[in-house]
């Protein structure tokens, strides 16, 4: 059992909110925040991880065989679909942004504050 | 069918109705597909209700337990997903399901017609709404509370941009969508170290694995990523600054639902984790949650409150006042006792009709004068007398007027609350009187005209509330169901606070909701746990006493700010905290940070 896959989604988690925090570009910034979900599937795969351990996939392994946990790879693909469609959503609300007000800077957003 | 064959439906039957809308709405007339979406949000919402009748009734037992699809625990062990419905949580998803039902008659044929080809689009977002909140409200799995959770928060985000046209509402969708989700992935953050340590994913079984040995870092940190994720859609302090953005710009049926019940569901899931899963010997002991939250309820609600006072754009005026009435409802929930619970659900049943009801209301002004602004719409609605009362009514049962539900929730919160610190129940009266006060004030200058034009504040930031109206052009004559809907929602809140039944029902769902035992009892061993037995709730007389006090104050400010002779320099001092609320999605972010150092350090002295 080694630290170093748990510092890596750390580590990940940390780079996409900052670069969510000093983003100049809605579309960087959208990036970010996949990249901050990345650390989830770092984190998800190393929790089930077994040493000498293969795949979870019974078809052509004697069933003893020693596999990897299939219950964080199954909540990995579930993460990957929820990622996937908020990063289509907001990167459509980006575009339709774009169109309407001409920019991606979220500097120049000023409508709502106060 | 037994009860508890019945939750799936729940969460299933607007599913289907969304993809059903979804397939066939574009060819479907207006009316038919109106018809649809009401009779498909209709149906789980007499469902929930049958539900809470049998397990608030307690012929068999307090808890409907369904292991989906047949996946039972097999010696106590078992892979399966189980939804779990108690008094509280089978209420919520009521709550949840007739709010739906009156949202989609509110906006029946109001709202403006959609783009040709994607007829029903709106309704069928509604239903996924729905059933992701149902859903929220009925899992007894953690990672499907985040799953369901992830679910109604896209759905909202795409309600929220949901009129493409404008920029606004860009905006406030990609502040609320990337604040959100940002949060909702510390959330399976936390979820994943639970499982790493307990190799479970329920909550009764990450609940009973946990206790098995003290608490340490991991436990903690695990505690503060989920309760991030979730206080980030309860909109406390300092993780709140998307929701106004959001409210702001949301079509009204769509604020209807987000202030309503989505924030409270937040509040619902910090309270349903900690109870099941942290609340044992091995989790986050009791004094250091209550002092969290204690902390961050007070902070959001006062700061909420001074929010809600300065604002002139009318539907950031109720958000803000959602966000004051979260840290009450965190307050409530703080003090970690049955009281506690059943007070702050009742709060959160009233607190739902009558918010709904208010955003009605300025709906009707939006479409009428296409401005939400309480400036320019200084006495121009002298015209709509129903509506002026509707809203007038609305802001003193906000402000805790008995015999409202908001009162009596308020009264129940404040003394379980006041048995904790001596302080709270003025924190209460003055939040309540404060955000109530707020809604007077709007009262008497749009609709009665009184004292002089307000003018605009030279210092600090402001949003105006200029604003397109929602109908294909602006209304000439108001439509029933825009009126009746806010009438009926008031009702059902003064109903809440009239009827004793219904206090009876939170005061046993407050005593199941606090047994962790009796749960994990439930869920696991299959155990049938007796119901308590029902005690008849009472109006407390400093309750009452308390609730009258602050509706007087809430009057008080209101004329005070109306009639009042010049210019105080008090909105110069509050100018620094009105800028906090940027707009900028970055500085968002970076509170959320803070918070979760806020919450690490509150809760770290747990640790030995």
């Amino acid at each position: 059992m080694t630290v170093l896959p748990y510092l890596v989604a750390g580590w990940i988690f940390l780079v996409g909110v900052y670069g969510l925090v000093t983003s100049r570009n809605l579309i960087h910034a959208v990036g970010c925040l996949a990249v901050a979900q990345s650390s989830t599937y770092v984190l998800l795969l190393a929790v089930g991880y077994r040493r000498g351990g293969t795949a979870p996939v019974f078809s052509d392994v004697p069933p003893d065989r020693r596999v990897v946990d299939p219950v964080v790879q199954a909540l990995a693909l579930t993460d990957i679909v929820v990622g996937a469609t908020v990063t289509a959503l907001l990167l459509a609300l980006v575009v339709q942004l774009r169109k309407r007000h001409g920019t991606v800077d979220p500097d120049a957003l000023s409508d709502l504050k106060g | 069918m037994d009860t508890a064959g019945l939750l799936p439906l729940v969460i299933a039957v607007p599913l289907l109705g969304a993809a059903v809308l979804v397939a066939g709405g574009r060819r479907l007339p207006r009316i038919v597909t109106d018809a649809l979406g009401c009779a498909f949000a209709a149906a789980p919402a007499a469902l929930a209700l049958l539900v809470l009748a049998r397990v608030a009734g307690g012929g068999a037992g307090p808890y409907a337990v369904e292991w989906v699809g047949g996946w039972h625990l097999a010696g106590g062990e078992g892979v399966g997903i189980v939804l779990v419905a108690d008094p509280l949580g089978a209420g919520l998803a009521a709550l949840v399901s007739v709010l739906v039902v009156a949202v989609l008659a509110y906006s029946w044929h109001y709202f403006e017609e959609p783009p040709r080809r994607h007829g029903g689009a709106f309704t069928a977002l509604i239903l996924l709404f729905q059933a992701g909140m149902c859903g929220f409200a009925l899992t007894g799995d953690l990672f499907n509370a985040f799953v369901f959770f992830e679910l109604m928060g896209v759905v909202a985000y795409a309600l929220t941009g949901y009129r493409v046209e404008e920029s606004r509402p860009l905006h406030g969708a990609l502040s609320f969508g990337i604040v959100n989700s940002l949060g909702g992935y510390c959330m399976l953050l936390g979820i994943t170290l639970l499982y790493a340590r307990t190799g479970e994913l329920g909550l009764a079984q990450i609940g009973r694995a946990l206790d098995g040995r003290a608490p340490d870092g991991l436990v903690l940190a695990a505690f503060v990523l989920v309760a991030t994720g979730l206080l980030v859609k309860a909109a406390a302090v300092p993780f709140h600054f998307w929701l106004p953005d959001a409210h702001a710009v949301a079509p009204t049926p769509v604020c209807m639902l987000l202030s309503g019940v989505m924030v409270e569901l937040g509040v619902y899931g910090v309270a349903r984790v900690y109870w099941t899963v942290f609340s044992g010997p091995g989790g986050v002991p009791h004094p250091d949650l209550t002092r969290a939250l204690l902390v961050i309820g007070t902070l959001t609600a006062l700061l909420g409150a001074l929010m809600c006072w300065r604002q002139r754009h009318i539907k950031r005026l109720l958000a803000f006042s959602t966000v004051a009435h979260t840290g009450l409802f965190l307050t409530g929930v703080a003090v970690l006792s049955p009281e506690g619970v059943s007070g702050t659900a009742l709060y959160v049943l009233g607190h739902a009709g009558v918010k709904a009801a208010l955003f009605g209301c300025v709906g009707v002004l939006l479409d009428r004068y296409a401005s939400v602004d309480e400036h320019e719409l200084y006495g121009r609605a002298g015209e709509l007398p129903v509506t002026g009362v509707l809203f007038t009514v609305g802001g003193l049962a906000l402000s805790g007027l008995p015999p409202f539900g908001t009162g009596l929730g308020k009264a129940l919160a404040e003394e379980a609350a006041g048995q904790a610190a001596g302080w709270l129940p003025a924190l209460f009266v003055l939040v309540s009187a404060v955000t109530g006060g707020a809604v007077l004030r709007v009262a008497l200058r749009v609709f009665a005209g009184a004292g002089r034009p307000p003018r605009a504040a030279e210092d600090g930031p402001e949003t105006t509330g200029e604003a397109e109206p929602e109908t294909g052009g602006r209304l000439r004559r108001v439509p029933v169901p825009m009126l009746a809907v806010p009438a009926a929602l008031l009702a059902g809140a003064l109903s809440v606070g009239v009827l004793p039944g219904v206090a009876a029902t939170a005061e046993r769902a407050g005593r199941l909701f606090t047994d962790a035992r009796g749960y994990r009892a439930a869920v696991l061993d299959g155990r049938p746990v007796a119901a308590p037995a029902a005690v008849a709730q009472h109006w407390p007389t400093t309750g009452i006493l308390l609730g009258l006090l602050s509706t007087a104050l809430a009057a008080a400010l209101a004329a005070l700010a109306v009639w009042r002779p010049a210019r105080t320099g008090a909105t110069a001092l509050t100018a620094p905290v009105r800028r906090l609320q940027s707009g900028h999605i970055g500085d968002y972010v970076a509170w959320l940070v803070v918070g979760m150092a806020l919450l690490t350090a509150l809760t770290a002295t747990g640790l030995r």
